[in-house]
C-alpha cells in the first residue's frame, strides 16, 4: 500500500492503495463513484473513460500510482454546483437529454468525457471532427446520429 | 433531420389507402424542426444516467456479499466424470456448488426442458463454456484461485458442428400455398440461390450482471440487467424450489439488452442464488466481457435457400424457400425465433404459390437465442437479396421490382392471412427512394461501371477497375416485421397492466416491461397522462419488482408500445371514468383528493384477443400477426478496389411504426438498430472453432464506431393498427431486418459482385470481385430457362483456411494458459499481477 495523492472532481483526495490498483476500481469500489462503468476492461469500449489532467484515459488501463498529484475529472464532476450544493445538468449533460444522446446510458458517462475533452481543447464542431473525437468510445443503442447532435448542440448552446 | 407524422404522397407513390385511422395520438402532424424535444417529455431516468447516479448492476452495494464464479466446460461435447480438486487449496475459505446441491428440477425452464441448471456428474456436455460447478468466496483473487483449482474430469464424445448433418431437429415448420409445381411451370425466369449468416453477438456494453440475496425467510431476492423479470421468477421458483413470493427479481438499471437478457438471466440468476444459498450472503456474479461474449447467446446462424419463379416483367409467380437455423445445444427460444424466421422468409411480396420449410437443429455450440429481429433479419436478408439479383437479372430497377410485387391492402401472406390495413409497403418503398434520390445516384453509379469497364487489374476479375480505386455504389430493400408475438402467443401469455390511484392521492403505473434504452419509462407515463388528462410529469413509474408489479409480459417482440402500452391506455381510460364517476369532476381536478379519500384505486388490465385475428398453430395458417411494421432501406457505399475494404457512407431508413409516440426516442431505435444491422452487414463475425468462439473479446469481435457509422437519415411513416387503442405497431426489431440486404444490394452496386454470406467482409468481397459471384443471365432468356448461381464456391473463406491457424486469438484466450494438459476456461487476471 501506498498513499496517492490527486484532484478528484475539484476535490483533494488522498488514498491507501496498491500502486498497480486499477483506477477503475479505485474509483468504483474504493471511492464509491460508480458512475464510471467497466465495458470490456482491456481498453477497447471507453465506458470508463475518465479525464486525467484533461486528457481522455481509459481508467481500466491506468494503474493508480500514475494519476499521483494528477487532476482526475469523472461523470460526477461534470455537473454545475449550486450555491447549496445540488448539482445542475451542465449544457453537455443537457443537449444529451434533450437530443436524444443517452438510450441504455451505461456508455454515456464515457461519452459525455470525451465530449466534454473535445469541447474544452476547442475541437472542431463539424460532424466529422466529434465522431473522430467520440470513435473510442462504444455505443450499440444509439447509431450515434443523437449523440453526435447532442454535442453540436452543446457546443452551440456554449457559444 | 426531418420528422413527417403525416403520411404523405409522393408524385410517384401509388395512392394510399383510405384509412380509418384513430385521431392523431400525441405527435403534433406536420414537420418537426430542431429543438422539437422540447414538446415532448425527457427521458424519464435520463438525469440519472447522465450524472453517473443510475445504478446498473455492477454498481449495486451489498455489504458482505461474496463473489460468483463459473466452472465451465472446455470440451464441445463429453461426458462430464467428475471433478478433481487441488488438495493443497483451502477449500473451507469457499463454497463450491455442483448439480447434486440443486433443490429444485436441474432444469432452466423455458420452451423446452433440455437445459440443466449445472450439467451433473455422469451428464453429458453439450457444449464449450457449459456451466459445470460453481465458486464464491469472499474476494475476487481466492475465487479466482479456487477456479483453477478445481479440475471437470471428461470423456469427449464426438461432436457435430454442421447444423445441416445434425439429426437432432429442435422445431420444423412448412408453410404451403397456392399451386407450386404450377407456379413453375409459367415461368419465365426461375433464379436459385443460397445465402448464409453466421452468429451475431448483442454486444450490450453493460456485461450480464446478477446479485442473489438470501432472505431470512428462506426466499431469494436477484437485482440483475434482465429485460423479463417474470421469466427469471419462472425459472428461479422450479430450480430453487421456491413459490411465488419466496422468488423475487428486481431489475437494476440495464445497460441494453437487444435479446440477450432475454432468456440468459434465467440461469445467471439461477447460479447466483445457488451460491448465495450455499454461502449465506448475497453474491455477485457480474461477467466480464470474455465470459460474456464466451457464454451467452447470439443470433442463430442460418442458411437459407432460394427457388424463384418470375415473369417477364419481374412478377413472383412462385417461391421454394428452405430455412436451416443453427440452434445450438440447447432449445431456448429456436422454436420461435424459426417461427418467425420461416414467417418472414418470403419477404413482403405478393406470391400466389409459396413453399417454405424450416427447421433448426442442435449442434455442439454455445446455445443461439433472442437477438432483436428474432429469425427475421436472417430470412429477409435472403429473401432481399435474392429479389434483388432477380432484379439484376432481368435488368430491371430494384425499386421497379418491389413496386411490382410489395403488398397492397388485401393481398394474402403464405399463412392465408389478408392484410386488411395498415399496409404501407409502397409508402416506405417510395420514401427511402425519393430521400435517398436512389435512381439519381444509380445513375451516376451505372456510369461509374461503365467508365471501368474493359481495364482490369484484378486477375480474372470481372470488374475492371481502369485508374479507379474506389466504386460507390447505393442498394435499396424492403421489409415487415410482424408487430408483437407470433401467432396465439399473445393470447396464450394474457399478460396484465395496471394504472392505480394510491392512498397518497398519486398516479403510478404497474407493468413487468423494463426500461433498457429504448424509453419504456417515458411513454408509457405518457400514454397515461394523455387518457387522464394530467402531465406525464404527474404519473410515477413503479419499479420492475416481481413482488410489486404484475406479469405485463417479457420486454420483447417490440410488444412493448403496441400492447403493453395498450393495456395501459385501456386501463387508464377505465380509472378515469370511474373517478369521474364518483366524483363529479375532471381526474385532473379530482384525483389526488379521491386518492387520499377512498384510499385508492387500482385498475388492472389484462390482454384480451384482438378481434378477427386467429391464427392455427397445427396448420400454421391465418393471422400470424394482428399487424406488420413495414420498413426500407437505402444505403450507399464505398468499396476500396485494391484492399475489398467497404465503408458504408449514408443510409436512408424508412419505418413505419403505426402511430409515433415519441419522435426522439423512436428516431433513436430506428438509428440504432439500423447501425446493427450495418455492423451485421460488414463487420460483425464471430469465428468458431471446433464449437469454440474464437474472437471472444471486445479487442477481436468488432462492433462499429461512430467512424465506422454511416450519417443515417431516419424517417417515421405512420400506418395505425385500428385495433391498438393508439395504433403503433412497434419499433424495435424493425430496422435490423433491412438494413444489411440494403448494404449488400450497394456493394454489388458498386463492383457488380454479389455478397451471399455474411458479413460482407473484405476478404469476401475480394473473393466476389475474383469472379466467384457474378450472376450474368442472358437478357432473353427463353421461357423456363433457369440460372443458376454458383453461390456455394469461392466466396466464403471459411476459418480453416486462414493460414494463421488462429487468427482473432487474444493473447489471454483460455487456449494459451495451458497447464499440464488441461485446458481451462479461465480468464482471470494474474493474482499476483493484481490487487483485485
Amino acid at each position: 500500500m501506498t498513499t496517492y495523492r490527486f484532484t478528484l472532481n475539484e476535490e483533494p483526495v488522498e488514498v491507501d492503495a496498491p500502486g498497480m490498483r486499477r483506477l477503475l476500481d479505485l474509483l468504483r469500489e474504493d471511492l464509491a463513484l460508480t458512475g464510471t462503468k467497466e465495458g470490456c476492461g482491456e481498453g477497447e469500449c471507453g465506458a470508463c473513460s475518465v479525464l486525467v489532467d484533461g486528457q481522455v484515459v481509459d481508467a481500466c488501463l491506468v494503474p493508480v500510482c500514475q494519476v499521483d498529484g494528477a487532476v482526475v475529472r469523472t461523470v460526477e464532476g461534470l455537473g454545475v454546483r449550486r450555491p447549496d450544493g445540488s448539482v445542475a445538468l451542465d449544457a453537455l449533460q443537457q443537449a444529451f437529454l434533450e437530443a436524444g444522446g443517452a438510450q441504455c446510458g451505461i456508455c454515456t458517462p464515457g461519452m459525455l468525457i470525451a465530449a466534454r475533452a473535445h469541447l474544452d481543447a476547442g475541437g472542431r464542431t463539424n460532424d466529422d471532427a466529434i465522431r473522430e473525437a467520440i470513435a473510442g468510445n462504444l455505443c450499440r443503442c444509439t447509431g450515434y446520429t443523437k449523440i453526435v447532435e447532442a454535442i453540436q448542440l452543446a457546443a452551440g448552446s456554449r457559444a | 433531420m426531418t420528422i413527417r407524422t403525416e403520411p404523405r404522397r409522393t408524385s410517384t407513390a401509388p395512392s394510399s389507402p383510405v384509412r380509418d385511422a384513430p385521431e392523431p395520438l400525441l405527435a403534433t402532424p406536420g414537420i418537426l424542426t430542431p429543438g422539437r424535444a422540447r414538446a415532448y417529455p425527457l427521458r424519464r431516468e435520463g438525469p440519472a444516467k447522465l450524472t453517473g447516479e443510475a445504478r446498473y448492476a455492477d454498481d449495486l452495494v451489498f455489504p458482505g456479499a461474496w463473489y460468483g464464479a463459473t466452472v465451465r466446460s472446455t470440451d464441445a461435447h463429453a461426458r462430464l466424470v467428475g471433478f478433481e480438486r487441488d488438495d493443497a487449496f483451502d477449500w473451507s475459505e469457499v463454497v463450491v456448488v455442483t448439480a447434486a446441491d440443486i433443490l429444485g428440477e436441474n432444469i432452466v425452464s423455458l420452451i423446452s426442458d433440455d437445459q440443466p441448471v449445472l450439467v451433473p456428474v455422469g451428464g453429458e456436455i453439450m457444449h464449450h463454456a457449459e456451466p459445470l460447478a460453481l465458486i464464491a468466496a469472499p474476494d475476487r483473487a481466492t475465487v479466482a484461485a479456487a477456479r483453477r483449482r478445481l479440475k471437470p474430469v471428461t470423456q469427449p464424445l464426438p461432436p457435430v458442428f454442421d447444423p445441416e448433418a445434425s439429426d437432432h431437429v429442435f422445431a420444423h415448420y412448412e408453410i404451403a400455398r397456392g399451386d407450386f409445381d404450377a407456379g413453375f411451370a409459367d415461368a419465365h425466369l426461375v433464379l436459385e440461390g443460397e445465402y448464409r449468416v453466421g452468429h451475431q453477438e448483442q454486444l450490450y456494453i453493460e456485461n450480464n450482471a446478477m446479485i442473489a440475496v438470501p432472505e431470512p425467510d428462506g426466499g431469494i431476492t436477484v437485482h440483475g440487467s434482465l429485460q423479463c423479470p417474470y421469466y427469471v421468477h419462472k425459472a428461479m421458483k422450479r430450480a430453487l424450489r421456491l413459490d411465488d413470493r419466496g422468488a423475487r427479481v428486481v431489475q437494476a438499471e440495464t445497460g441494453g439488452g437487444f435479446g440477450g437478457k432475454e432468456e440468459y438471466p434465467s440461469i445467471l440468476a439461477l447460479h447466483a442464488a445457488l451460491l448465495a444459498r450455499a454461502c449465506r450472503k448475497p453474491v455477485r456474479m457480474i461477467y466480464d466481457r470474455h465470459e460474456d461474449i464466451a457464454a451467452t447467446t447470439k443470433r442463430h446462424p442460418a442458411i437459407v435457400r432460394h427457388r424463384t419463379a418470375v415473369a417477364a416483367d419481374g412478377t413472383l409467380l412462385a417461391q421454394d424457400v428452405e430455412v436451416v437455423m443453427d440452434g445450438g445445444a440447447y432449445c431456448t427460444l429456436t422454436p420461435v425465433v424459426l417461427s418467425r424466421g420461416a414467417l418472414h422468409a418470403g419477404g413482403p411480396y405478393r406470391c400466389p404459390n409459396v413453399r417454405i420449410r424450416a427447421r433448426a437443429t442442435r449442434t455442439n455450440t454455445p446455445p443461439n437465442g433472442a437477438f432483436r429481429g428474432f429469425g427475421a433479419p436472417q430470412t429477409e436478408f435472403a429473401a432481399e437479396t435474392h429479389l434483388n439479383r432477380i432484379a439484376d437479372a432481368l435488368r430491371l430497377s430494384p425499386l421497379e421490382i418491389r413496386r411490382r410485387n410489395a403488398y397492397r391492402e388485401g393481398d394474402t401472406t403464405p399463412t392465408g392471412q389478408v392484410l386488411r390495413e395498415s399496409v404501407a409497403a409502397h409508402e416506405v418503398l417510395e420514401r427511402a427512394a425519393e430521400a435517398a434520390e436512389l435512381e439519381g445516384v444509380r445513375d451516376r453509379t451505372a456510369r461509374g461501371r461503365a467508365e471501368r469497364e474493359g481495364s482490369g487489374t484484378i486477375p480474372s476479375s470481372p470488374l475492371h477497375t481502369t485508374s479507379a480505386r474506389r466504386a460507390h455504389g447505393i442498394g435499396l430493400a424492403l421489409a415487415w416485421h410482424g408487430a408483437g408475438f407470433t401467432g396465439s402467443g399473445e393470447v396464450k401469455l394474457a399478460s396484465v397492466s395496471s394504472v392505480e390511484l394510491t392512498s397518497e392521492g398519486t398516479i403510478r403505473i404497474l407493468t413487468a416491461s423494463t426500461e433498457m434504452g429504448q424509453g419504456t419509462k417515458t411513454i408509457f407515463p405518457q400514454l397515461v397522462a394523455r387518457e387522464l388528462g394530467v402531465s406525464s410529469g404527474e404519473v410515477e413509474i413503479a419499479p420492475q419488482d416481481t413482488a410489486f408489479v404484475p406479469d405485463s409480459g417479457p420486454t420483447v417482440a417490440s410488444r412493448t408500445a403496441m400492447v403493453v402500452g395498450g393495456l395501459l391506455i385501456k386501463a387508464a381510460r377505465k380509472l378515469r371514468a370511474r373517478v369521474e364517476e364518483a366524483t363529479g369532476r375532471p381526474f385532473a381536478d379530482a384525483y389526488a383528493e379521491h386518492g387520499q379519500a377512498t384510499g385508492g384505486l387500482r385498475v388492472d388490465e389484462r390482454f384480451e384477443p384482438y378481434p378477427g385475428i386467429e391464427f392455427d398453430d397445427a396448420t400454421y395458417t391465418g393471422d400470424a400477426y394482428p399487424a406488420f411494421g413495414w420498413a426500407s432501406c437505402v444505403a450507399e457505399v464505398d468499396v476500396d478496389l485494391d484492399t475489398g475494404e467497404l465503408a458504408v457512407t449514408d443510409v436512408v431508413a424508412v419505418d413505419d411504426v403505426g402511430r409515433v409516440i415519441h419522435p426522439i426516442l423512436a428516431e433513436g431505435q430506428v438509428e440504432g438498430g439500423t447501425l446493427q444491422a450495418v455492423g451485421y452487414a460488414t463487420i460483425e463475425e464471430m469465428k468458431v472453432r471446433d464449437g469454440r468462439y474464437l474472437n471472444d473479446r471486445l479487442a477481436t469481435y468488432l462492433i462499429p464506431t461512430a467512424l465506422d457509422a454511416p450519417r443515417i437519415t431516419a424517417l417515421l411513416v405512420e400506418a395505425p393498427f385500428s385495433l391498438a387503442p393508439h395504433g403503433a405497431k412497434g419499433v424495435g426489431e424493425l430496422p435490423m431486418d433491412v438494413g444489411a440486404p440494403a448494404v449488400v444490394a450497394a456493394i454489388a452496386d458498386a463492383t457488380g459482385a454479389w455478397i451471399t454470406a455474411l458479413p460482407a467482409t473484405p476478404e469476401r468481397i475480394l473473393a466476389a470481385l475474383a469472379g466467384g459471384n457474378r450472376l450474368e443471365p442472358e437478357p432473353e432468356s427463353p421461357l423456363g430457362a433457369t440460372v443458376d448461381a454458383p453461390i456455394a464456391g469461392g466466396t466464403d473463406p471459411a476459418p480453416e483456411h486462414a493460414t494463421d491457424p488462429q487468427p482473432f486469438r487474444a493473447p489471454t484466450d483460455p487456449e494459451e494458459r495451458t497447464n499440464g494438459g488441461v485446458r481451462t476456461f479461465d480468464n482471470e487476471p494474474d493474482p499476483d499481477a493484481s490487487d483485485r
